[in-house]
C-alpha cells in the first residue's frame, strides 16, 4: 500500500458535543484507512456515531481531537472557508433526503459545484450534460427537482455529487427514501461507479446493502467494533 | 472579494432573484413608501423654515428700532428721570459718525383721514427718511416707485401707500398718480407696496400704511420728534459694534451717561434671527428624526423577510455549504437582495416625492392662505444626500444581520433527513 493510494486516514478521531451541561461523546477514538478504489459501507445502529462519522469525513465538522488527513492534507484543523474547498473539490455527497435546491432545474442544482470550483460556463455546460447523460437523465436536464420521480432526484443528486471529479463518494442512507426497486437500482449506480474507479463510502443500517459493499466498518457507540471486508 | 467571488455571488444571486418577484415587489413597496415619507417630511420642513424665514425678514434685516427713553442715572450734574427725545437733525449727525450703517428716523401718527374722493379712510401715516424703502422692503408694484432723495429735499407731498390701505382708499382703482387729501393737504401716491406676507412688525403691518418723506411730515404735521430711530447694519456681525458706536454718539449730543441702558428701548433683530435661525433648525432636525425612523421601519421589514428568507432556506444554504460555498459566497447574495431592495425602493420613492412636490409647487401661492404661512415643499441637495445615506446605511444593516445569520448556520445540522 503506497501513501498516495490513501484516501482517508483517521487516527484517534474523538468528537465531544458541549450542549451546555452536559458532554456528549458521540466518537471515543476512531481509526479509519480508506484506499481509493475501495468501497465501504459504514454501518450501525442509530445514535452510534455514524453521522458524526459521516460529518467529519465530509468535512463538514471537524474533530475535538485526533488527526484527520483526507488525500493526504491534514484537515483536521482547517477554518471554514479551506474546509468549504475542501468539500468542493474533494467530497462528493448523496444524501437520504436528496438535498437538490428545490427552484432550480436538474442541470442547474448539477452544475453548483462546478461554480464554486471556478469551472468556466462553457466547461461546465459540458459536464453537466456528460453526468446526466451518465445517471440517465439527458432527458431531464430542464426539469425541477419536483417534477422528477425520488429515483431520478437521487440520480440527479449523485450526478452532483461527482460534478467535480471528487476523491471519495459519502452516501448518507441514500436509498433510505426509495423504494426497493428504485433503490435497487441506485446501488446498481454505486457498484457501477466503483467498479468504474471511484471511491464510494455509503452510510446505512441496511445489511443487505452494506453487504454490496467491499468492505464492512461496524460503529457501535462511539468506536470501530468490527471492520472486515466481505466476501465476494 | 476576489472576482471569483464576485462571480459565484453574482451566478447565486442571478437564481435566487428570479424566484420572487412577489416579495421583491413587496418590501421595494416598503421602502418606497419610508422614502416618499422621509423626502415629504424634509421637503416640507425645508418650504415651512425658507418660508417663515422670509416672512420674519419681510420687515427687514439687521435692523435696531430705538424707542426714546428716558435717563435713570444722574450723569455730569444732570439728573435722573430726563426725556431724551432724537430730533431730525440727530439723523445726519450719527451718519456723520457712523458711516458703516444707515440711519433713518421714523415718526408716526395712529390715526390720520386719507380721503379720495368721497371717500374718507382712518390710517397711519409714517415720516420716513428715503433710504428706509430697500431695507425695509418696501418694494413698489411695477408702475410706482418708492420716495428718493429729491422727495425728502424738497418736501414734496407724494405718499406711498401699503398695498391694504390702498385698496382700502381705491377699492379697485390704480392709486398711483391720484391725488389723496391726508389731514386736509394733497398728496400724489407715487408707488403702491408690493404684496409680502410679514409676521414681525413694531407699530403695524407695513401693508397698512401710508409713508411720506420725514421733511414733509414735520412741515404738515409740524412736529420734529422722532418716534422712532432705526439703525440698518449692512452686516449682522458688525451690529453689536454700529450700536455701541451709535449710543457714544447720542450720549455726547443729549448728555447721558453711555452705560445708561433705559435710555433707549432697543429691539435688535439681530439677535431674534439667531434665535428663529435655532427654532428653524430645530424644526428641521425633528422633520428628519421623525422621517429616518419611518425609514428605519421599512428597513425593518426589509430585514425581517430577509430572516424568513434565512430561516427558511437553511438547508438550502447547508447543501451550498457541503458543495463548497465559501461564507462570502452565501452571505453576498442575501446582501446585494437587500441593497438591491432599498435601492430601488429609494429611487422610486424618491421619484414619487419629486412628482409630488413637483405638483404641489404648481398650487399658486398668491390664493392660498396656507401656503403664504407653511412655504411651498422643496427639496434641496443637502436632503437627497441625508436621505441616500440613512438608505444606504439602513440597507446594507438590512442585509447584513440576515446575512450574517445565514453564514452561521452548520451545514451538518441541517443536511440530517427530518
Amino acid at each position: 500500500m503506497t501513501p498516495d493510494t490513501r484516501i482517508i486516514e483517521m487516527q484517534g478521531i474523538r468528537k465531544v458535543y458541549d450542549t451546555g451541561k452536559v458532554k456528549v461523546e458521540a466518537l471515543k477514538g476512531i481509526d479509519l484507512l480508506v484506499t481509493m478504489g475501495e468501497f465501504v459501507a459504514i454501518v450501525g445502529p442509530s445514535g452510534s456515531g455514524k453521522s458524526t462519522l459521516m460529518n467529519l469525513i465530509g468535512c463538514l465538522d471537524t474533530p475535538s481531537d485526533g488527526r484527520y488527513r483526507l488525500a493526504g492534507e491534514d484537515v483536521s484543523k482547517f477554518g471554514r472557508d479551506d474546509l468549504a474547498d475542501v468539500r468542493n473539490r474533494r467530497v462528493g455527497f448523496v444524501f437520504q433526503g436528496f438535498n437538490l435546491l428545490p427552484q432550480i432545474s436538474a442541470f442547474e442544482n448539477v452544475e453548483m459545484p462546478l461554480v464554486f470550483g471556478g469551472i468556466s460556463p462553457k466547461k461546465r455546460k459540458l459536464r453537466v450534460e456528460e453526468l446526466l447523460g451518465r445517471v440517465g437523465l439527458a432527458d431531464r436536464m430542464e426539469h425541477k427537482p419536483t417534477e422528477l420521480s425520488g429515483g431520478q432526484m437521487q440520480r440527479v443528486a449523485i450526478a452532483r455529487a461527482l460534478a467535480m471529479k471528487p476523491d471519495v463518494l459519502l452516501a448518507d442512507e441514500p436509498t433510505g427514501n426509495l423504494d426497493s426497486s428504485a433503490g435497487g437500482d441506485i446501488m446498481e449506480l454505486f457498484t457501477d461507479l466503483w467498479n468504474q474507479g471511484a471511491t464510494v463510502i455509503v452510510i446505512t443500517h441496511d445489511m443487505t446493502l452494506a453487504r454490496r459493499a467491499s468492505r464492512i466498518v461496524e460503529i457501535h457507540d462511539g468506536r470501530v467494533v468490527t471492520d472486515k471486508p466481505v466476501a465476494a | 472579494m476576489s472576482p471569483r467571488d464576485v462571480k459565484v455571488v453574482l451566478h447565486l444571486f442571478a437564481r435566487s432573484a428570479r424566484l420572487q418577484k412577489k416579495r421583491a415587489t413587496l418590501t421595494i413597496a416598503s421602502i418606497a413608501w419610508g422614502t416618499v415619507t422621509i423626502l415629504l417630511l424634509l421637503a416640507f420642513g425645508e418650504g415651512l423654515k425658507r418660508q417663515l424665514s422670509t416672512n420674519e425678514k419681510a420687515m427687514g434685516e439687521n435692523l435696531a428700532i430705538h424707542w426714546p427713553g428716558e435717563t435713570s442715572k444722574v450723569w455730569k450734574g444732570l439728573p435722573e428721570g430726563r426725556p431724551i427725545q432724537p430730533r431730525i437733525d440727530d439723523i445726519a449727525a450719527l451718519r456723520e459718525r457712523i458711516p458703516e450703517a444707515d440711519v433713518w428716523g421714523e415718526m408716526r401718527t395712529g390715526r390720520t383721514n386719507m380721503t379720495y374722493g368721497r371717500k374718507t379712510v382712518n390710517g397711519q401715516l409714517s415720516g420716513v427718511n428715503w433710504i428706509y424703502g430697500d431695507p425695509r422692503k418696501h418694494f413698489p408694484r411695477p408702475g410706482g416707485r418708492f420716495l428718493n432723495a429729491r422727495d425728502e429735499d424738497e418736501k414734496r407731498r407724494v405718499v406711498f401707500l401699503g398695498y391694504e390701505l390702498a385698496e382700502d382708499i381705491f377699492g379697485k382703482e390704480e392709486p398711483v398718480g391720484k391725488t389723496l387729501l391726508i389731514n386736509n393737504s394733497p398728496f400724489t401716491v407715487i408707488g403702491v407696496m408690493e404684496k409680502k406676507t410679514q409676521t414681525s412688525a413694531y407699530g403695524g403691518q407695513d401693508k397698512n400704511h401710508a409713508v411720506i418723506p420725514i421733511t414733509t411730515y414735520k412741515a404738515v404735521i409740524g412736529r420734529d420728534r422722532l418716534w422712532v430711530l432705526v439703525i440698518h447694519s449692512k452686516r449682522s456681525e458688525d451690529m453689536e459694534e454700529v450700536l455701541a458706536h451709535a449710543n457714544e454718539v447720542m450720549a455726547a449730543r443729549y448728555g447721558y451717561d453711555p452705560k445708561d441702558d433705559h435710555v433707549w428701548g432697543i429691539w435688535n433683530t439681530v439677535k431674534g434671527q439667531a434665535v428663529g435661525d435655532k427654532i428653524r433648525l430645530g424644526m428641521e432636525i425633528f422633520f428628519g428624526i421623525i422621517g429616518a425612523l419611518t425609514l428605519v421601519i421599512g428597513c425593518v421589514g426589509v430585514a425581517n423577510i430577509m430572516y424568513a428568507v434565512v430561516k427558511e432556506r437553511t438547508r438550502e444554504i447547508g447543501v451550498k455549504m457541503a458543495l463548497g460555498a465559501r461564507r462570502g459566497w452565501i452571505t453576498g447574495p442575501f446582501l446585494l437582495e437587500g441593497m438591491l431592495y432599498t435601492f430601488v425602493g429609494g429611487l422610486a420613492g424618491a421619484a414619487i416625492a419629486i412628482l409630488i412636490v413637483t405638483l404641489l409647487d404648481l398650487i399658486p401661492q398668491e390664493g392660498a392662505r396656507v401656503l403664504q404661512f407653511m412655504g411651498k415643499p422643496t427639496l434641496s441637495w443637502p436632503i437627497g444626500a441625508a436621505t441616500v445615506a440613512i438608505l444606504g446605511t439602513a440597507g446594507l444593516l438590512a442585509g447584513y444581520f440576515p446575512a450574517r445569520r445565514a453564514a452561521a448556520i452548520d451545514p451538518a445540522a441541517t443536511l440530517r433527513y427530518e
